[in-house]
């Protein structure tokens, strides 16, 4: 296989990631990562860089159409990015530190937890809680369009979810994911954040994060501009596509095969790492 | 003087930053960094594979990029040398400085605002970034961790 078959081979492997990642709502980087190492033998260490920067593409492309409709709530994402990009510079060092069998062991591990965590049905917070101190000092309350006009909501929980960001970072740093499932964890059960507010405003912070992690595995070397390449150009039209498909109503049938994709991906990521085949 | 006082309300309309306007800026300015980013990417991409499509690719094996590759200064270097993996990895670079500039764009946004404390936060993500961007001592303070 020449370098010229090896790129067409894994732009179209990256497409259907990045259709596969948007549909679940997990993200591309999930699915790069072991589509990389597991199918293409590649070193789990440019995977995760690949995988990295292609995050930063579907991140950006999303939040900008996001901004606009006015559901992204730009403070939250902000204050919360302090947390998320000082975890993401913690990971990525301890990253450089770890045996790449020990990554993909966790890679896995965080894989099923990720598919577990964005496969429950999410609880519709009424956004309408006591106000709480905290929030209230760092301008978090605000308010979102609806069907008929503006919708208020409060925020709690800000100590909480600033920890858990923490960790989203640092999940997102070590492995070179998008952490959203984490993400919207932390902004909808933490702070009780309602919905389109915390998918938004995730999705916001996922760029940002990674973009501290990647100047870190850029420096390092890990990052391959042969490799990324292909990753980041099938990665984007494929997110893109996702997004149009999520409408119909095929893709509910189609997110359940995916999950089960996901997991045996997620199985064969930490029986090839306890094997000790990284 | 009524005028006056109109084009005032006026001025004042036309150079508030509020937080509508400022999420359509980011927004194009996400948008745009992404295509510009992408396009940079294609033209490297086309010169590296007319170039070097037949030889073998090798990714099994870590080795690391070259130095050149991992700096700004020397990205740039060989991008301007018209060199494929140079130039894609500018787009690459690109691509990472595009939430970088997101971030500077809030932090005009809270300055105009006179949001003392939001220009705080956001300077310290922007401090955070550029740290990380510009590979300073890769991580030194991290040094306990080295006993993972």
């Amino acid at each position: 296989m020449n370098v010229l078959e090896f790129t067409g081979l894994i732009w179209l492997g990256s497409l259907a990631a990045g259709f596969l990642g948007g549909l679940t709502g997990l993200g591309g980087g999930v699915v790069i990562v072991p589509l990389l190492t597991l199918a293409f033998g590649v070193d789990i260490r440019y995977a995760i860089g690949a995988s990295l920067v292609s995050v930063i593409a579907t991140s950006s492309g999303a939040a900008a159409a996001y901004v606009k409709e006015g559901f992204t709530n730009m403070r939250i994402g902000m204050f919360l990015e302090i947390a998320t990009t000082v975890g993401a510079l913690v990971g990525a060092g301890v990253a450089a530190r770890l045996s790449p069998d020990i990554v993909a062991v966790i890679f896995g591990i965080v894989l099923i937890g990720s598919a577990y965590l964005s496969s429950r049905p999410r609880q519709a917070t009424s956004g309408n809680q006591r106000p709480d101190r905290i929030a209230a000092y760092l301008h978090f309350d605000g308010a979102y369009p609806g069907p008929d006009g503006q919708i208020a909501y409060h925020v709690r929980g800000v100590p909480a979810g600033f920890g858990l960001m923490f960790v989203a970072g640092g999940l997102s740093g070590l492995l070179g994911i998008g952490s959203g499932a984490l993400k919207v964890l932390a902004l909808d059960q933490a702070m009780r954040i309602p919905f389109k507010v915390s998918t938004t405003t995730s999705n916001f912070m996922i760029g940002v994060t990674a973009a501290a992690s990647a100047g870190v595995y850029l420096n390092r070397g890990y990052i391959d501009p042969g490799l990324a390449m292909p990753v980041v150009l099938g990665v984007l039209p494929g997110a893109m596509l996702a997004t149009v498909f999520l409408k119909s109503a095929k893709s509910v049938i189609l997110r359940k095969v995916f999950a089960v994709v996901i997991v045996l991906l997620a199985v064969e990521m930490i029986y090839n790492g306890l094997t000790g085949r990284f | 003087m009524d005028d006056s006082h109109y084009n005032e309300d006026r001025d004042k309309k036309r150079l508030a930053w509020t937080d509508q306007r400022v999420e359509t800026i980011l927004g194009n300015v996400l948008i745009t960094g992404v295509i510009v980013s992408a396009g940079v990417v294609l033209i490297g991409a086309l010169i590296y594979l007319s170039r070097h499509g037949m030889n073998l690719p090798d990714y099994r094996f870590f080795k690391g990029e070259p130095a050149d590759l991992r700096s700004v200064r020397g990205i740039v270097k060989d991008a301007l040398a018209e060199s494929g993996r140079g130039i894609i990895q500018l787009g690459l670079l690109l691509l990472i400085a595009t939430p970088v500039m997101r971030v500077l764009l809030s932090l005009v946004a809270f300055l105009r605002q006179g949001d003392k404390t939001y220009v705080t936060v956001t300077l310290i993500v922007f401090v955070i970034l550029v740290y990380s961007l510009m590979g300073n001592p890769p991580l030194d303070f991290l040094r306990f961790f080295s006993i993972i």
